[in-house]
């Protein structure tokens, strides 16, 4: 090999400003995002993915409701509840809404004490969120009960268009798996911040590499996608 | 653009990552089955990807011996020879072509040619290869189960796809077939996402992006668009398996099928085509990418010249990358959407061939005036620019639509597809396999049966697909078992094809020569040292070869100069790696 002039300068070259400055940062050379680790890199990307496929599903879904030659369902009153007697549209999944919303505050807030290496508190949040994720799944669940005993079904259902059950428990049932990864990896997480692996830099038990408190975030930004993704499902789907 | 240091005096920027702590194995399965070397992992995914690669070769053959001796092979009937096509299509796009670019190439050479020890997270790395290596053993899966693969082509077209007249559509088939795609497209993405976070955050000290070898810009780019285009395929593939297992209807219409009313209504079938399409177009593009990319860099360091126009060869690539999103449906012009969209996706088309023509130029001009070694690898190259400039023009006749109309589903397009994303990428393949394998395996591939191979095999696969326009032009279908004797195939068209299966079964035993090659040399090919080809990048500067776990001993390379420094005057030699300090500023990159 060659031999290396001056490894260790911690002098940074001099950068242009403006748009060539930052043109120049991002094509300079190790890293093009500075303050992003790889961790947190490979997560944006994969969301970014992750996007298109839900995406993908949204667009044949309204693709299949705007050329349906029979009536559509009626949002209001499939996914209503009977509450004393009163139909009330919507109830169950505006908690549902509401839920998973709260939780993506939750979670933004152990990511909060994760950076501030406070274990208890980080754990708990974490569980919390987990536990609101639970929720929401546990409810999604009942929906899909309420409206199997009412005779929907993947091919068909008894007030319109056969698409409308198929991509009703496909995309929530995506995402659904979405939320119920997420809780899963929030337990596994929350478990390791308890025990403190990420202050005695214990080496995973897959990759066998160290941990750190980063790790609390990241999962944050899967947790957030999902929810913002519920919003779109919410929007498109109960709203329309 | 970048305000590079280039002078012994400037800093070089400090380490801004510390150095990653690689996973050491300690016994002979870490080593060299569950590895998380990309090295090891990139050699797996290769040889996996080429053994389906053969199988789908082999597919090739009964189909051309079908087409020339039709009724003598009484084994090939309808049923099977549709389902040959579609293992055949399928296979040499997907696990053959894709794989082999990027999990192959690309696992072996962003690590290497970057400067870093390995890729970002190999534990899902080695997750990647043997998800993919289930994808290939459910889609095998498909040639023994009852009713045999799915004969629905690779373009897996509902409602055929499913409904009982088609092999596999009611049986096992499609089923596999599906849940094949769906675990390439997990496995991949596991893989994608580490190439592309090793490209953007995992270089060397001074590899800035605008030093990256071509290569890596191909494969990053093409692992870019897969990780966008592949999510079509996937939900696709999703929507497909549940009209088929569960009875909903995604994409299937009414339909009566031998006099009985199915159970399906109100799906579309043209969806299935967007969504196909969506991720089939940019599909071709994650094929021909890396195969620019490497073919660039094959150019520069055998014609011992810098690669002309590097800047514009990079924005080119980015370019086709980004444009190759909106020109899906030039492949539906016969599907009776709205016309209207026939003149937008022409246009598009056709705007691509404008920085597409712009690489071939730069490829001719760096070799203009170069110092050409007509070594094994520049052959190749060679071959890949003649076989993808004949593909390109004819795929601008395809891309009107007035002209399509008549030749849509025709040889003509057989032949169009075959040239430009068949034989141009596996020309690529081939002239990258002689070019590393020397850094691979420490020796050199025998020159004599690799010029064999190369000729039979350029020659061949002009003299197979070239004859097929004509054809085309005739009016002879494709996907069709048996012409018989008809306008479209009248004797002198049926004597071409007898022809044509001929030159076929001659490709095929070069690459049986090329497998022996390969085979023998590893233990019986010259030595190569440690650059035989005199070249600059990062990956022939190696403490040893093959390259040792971590690829670069204990201090990773720093980088001063970019890829392309052939040749500079001056210099004492006429190459100068990336890794040497350029105190004068001599380095070409400047002029470029
Ligand atoms: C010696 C090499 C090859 C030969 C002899 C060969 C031959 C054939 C033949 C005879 C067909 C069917 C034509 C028809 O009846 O419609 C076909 C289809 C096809 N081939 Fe190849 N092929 C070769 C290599 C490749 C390669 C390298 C690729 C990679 C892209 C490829 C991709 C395809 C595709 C996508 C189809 C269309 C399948 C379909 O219609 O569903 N082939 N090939
Ligand atoms: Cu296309």
């Amino acid at each position: 090999m060659t031999d290396v002039v001056e490894t260790e300068t911690r002098v940074s070259p001099p950068r242009p400003d403006g748009l060539r400055g930052f043109a120049s940062d991002w094509a300079s050379d190790q890293r093009t995002f500075k303050n992003v680790s790889w961790g947190k890199a490979m997560m944006w990307i994969f969301l970014l993915s992750d996007t298109f496929v839900f995406g993908c599903f949204l667009l044949a879904y309204m693709s299949a409701r705007m050329s349906t030659t029979v009536p559509w369902p009626n949002p209001s009153e499939v996914f209503a509840l009977n509450i004393g007697g009163t139909e009330v549209p919507l109830i169950l999944i505006a908690i549902m809404t509401f839920v998973l919303i709260s939780s993506s505050g939750t979670m933004a807030m152990a990511v909060n004490f994760g950076y501030r290496r406070d274990r208890r508190k980080t754990a708990l949040l974490m569980l919390l969120t987990a536990l609101f994720g639970a929720t929401f799944v546990g409810m999604q669940a009942f929906e899909w009960t309420k409206l199997i005993s009412e005779g929907v079904r993947p091919w068909g259902n008894p007030w319109g268009a056969p698409q409308f059950g198929s991509t009703f428990f496909m995309i929530t049932g995506f995402h659904g798996t979405h939320v119920t990864i997420g809780v899963i990896f929030l337990i596994i997480i929350a478990r390791k911040v308890w025990r403190g692996d990420f202050d005695t830099e214990k080496r995973g038990f897959f990759t066998s590499r160290k941990g750190h408190y980063e790790i609390v975030e990241i999962t944050g930004l899967y947790w957030h996608f999902v929810d913002l993704v519920w919003v779109f499902i919410f929007a498109f789907f109960y709203l329309w | 653009m970048v305000n590079i240091p280039s002078s012994i005096n400037d800093p070089i920027p400090a380490a801004e990552v510390e150095d990653v702590e690689l996973y050491h194995p300690h016994s002979w399965w870490t080593t060299y089955v569950f590895s998380q070397d990309a090295k090891v992992i990139a050699i797996q995914y290769s040889l996996t990807a080429i053994s389906i690669g053969l199988v789908a070769l082999v597919l090739s053959w009964l189909m051309r011996l079908q087409l020339a001796f039709p009724g003598v092979f009484t084994f090939i009937d309808a049923d099977r020879y549709y389902q040959f096509i579609t293992m055949h299509g399928m296979i040499m796009v997907i696990y053959l072509l894709t794989a082999l670019f990027l999990g192959g190439f690309g696992n072996y050479l962003i690590p290497l040619m970057l400067g870093a020890r390995d890729m970002v997270f190999p534990y899902a790395n080695m997750l990647s290869y043997w998800i993919y290596l289930l994808a290939v053993l459910v889609l095998v899966a498909g040639f023994f189960v009852p009713g045999g693969p799915t004969g629905a082509g690779w373009t897996l077209y509902p409602p055929q796809a499913v409904l009982s007249g088609t092999p596999g559509g009611q049986d096992w088939g499609i089923i596999l077939m599906l849940s094949s795609l769906i675990l390439f497209i997990i496995g991949f993405t596991m893989g994608g996402l580490n190439y592309v976070v090793t490209v953007l955050q995992g270089r060397a000290r001074g590899m800035t992006l605008m030093r990256m070898p071509l290569t890596i810009w191909g494969i990053f780019t093409a692992t870019v668009m897969a990780l966008l285009a592949f999510p079509a395929l996937f939900v696709a593939s999703v929507m497909m398996l549940f009209d088929r297992v569960l009875g909903t209807s995604f994409f299937m219409p009414a339909i009566v099928e031998m006099g009985t009313q199915l159970q399906h209504g109100g799906g579309s079938p043209i969806l299935f085509q967007h969504l196909f399409w969506f991720f089939g177009h940019p599909e071709v593009y994650i094929v021909a990418l890396p195969a620019f990319g490497i073919v660039s860099d094959l150019i520069s360091v055998h014609a011992r010249k810098n690669i002309f126009g590097y800047r514009m060869m990079v924005w080119a690539i980015v370019i086709i990358g980004a444009l190759s999103f909106v020109v899906w449906a030039h492949h539906m012009y016969v599907s009776g959407m709205n016309p209207n969209f026939g003149f937008f996706f022409a246009t598009t088309t056709l705007i691509i061939a404008v920085p597409t023509a712009i690489k071939v130029y730069n490829w001719v001009l760096t070799l203009w005036r170069g110092d050409i070694h007509l070594t094994i690898p520049m052959l190749f190259a060679l071959g890949f620019i003649v076989t993808f400039v004949n593909g390109g023009l004819t795929g601008l006749f395809l891309g009107n639509v007035v002209v399509d109309v008549p030749l849509s589903d025709t040889m003509f397009v057989v032949a169009h597809f075959h040239m430009v994303m068949g034989v141009a990428p596996i020309m690529v393949i081939f002239g990258a396999i002689y070019h590393w394998y020397p850094k691979i395996t420490g020796r050199m591939l025998n020159e004599t049966m690799g010029r064999i191979h190369f000729w039979v095999t350029f020659l061949g696969a002009y003299l197979i697909f070239f004859p097929m326009h004509y054809l085309g032009l005739l009016g002879a279908p494709r996907r069709y078992y048996e012409l018989g004797e008809s306008v479209v195939n009248p004797p002198s068209a049926h004597d071409l094809n007898i022809f044509i299966t001929m030159m076929a079964l001659t490709v095929g035993a070069a690459q049986v020569l090329f497998l022996f090659n390969a085979a023998w040399s590893l233990r019986h090919g010259k030595d190569a040292g440690g650059n035989p080809w005199r070249a600059t990048t990062l990956e022939w500067q190696t403490p040893t070869t093959p390259p040792p776990h971590g690829n670069f001993g204990k201090e990773l390379p720093v980088v001063y100069r970019w890829a392309y420094d052939y040749s500079v005057p001056g210099a004492p030699e006429d190459f100068i790696p990336q890794n040497e300090p350029d105190p004068e500023n001599r380095s070409r990159e400047h002029a470029s």
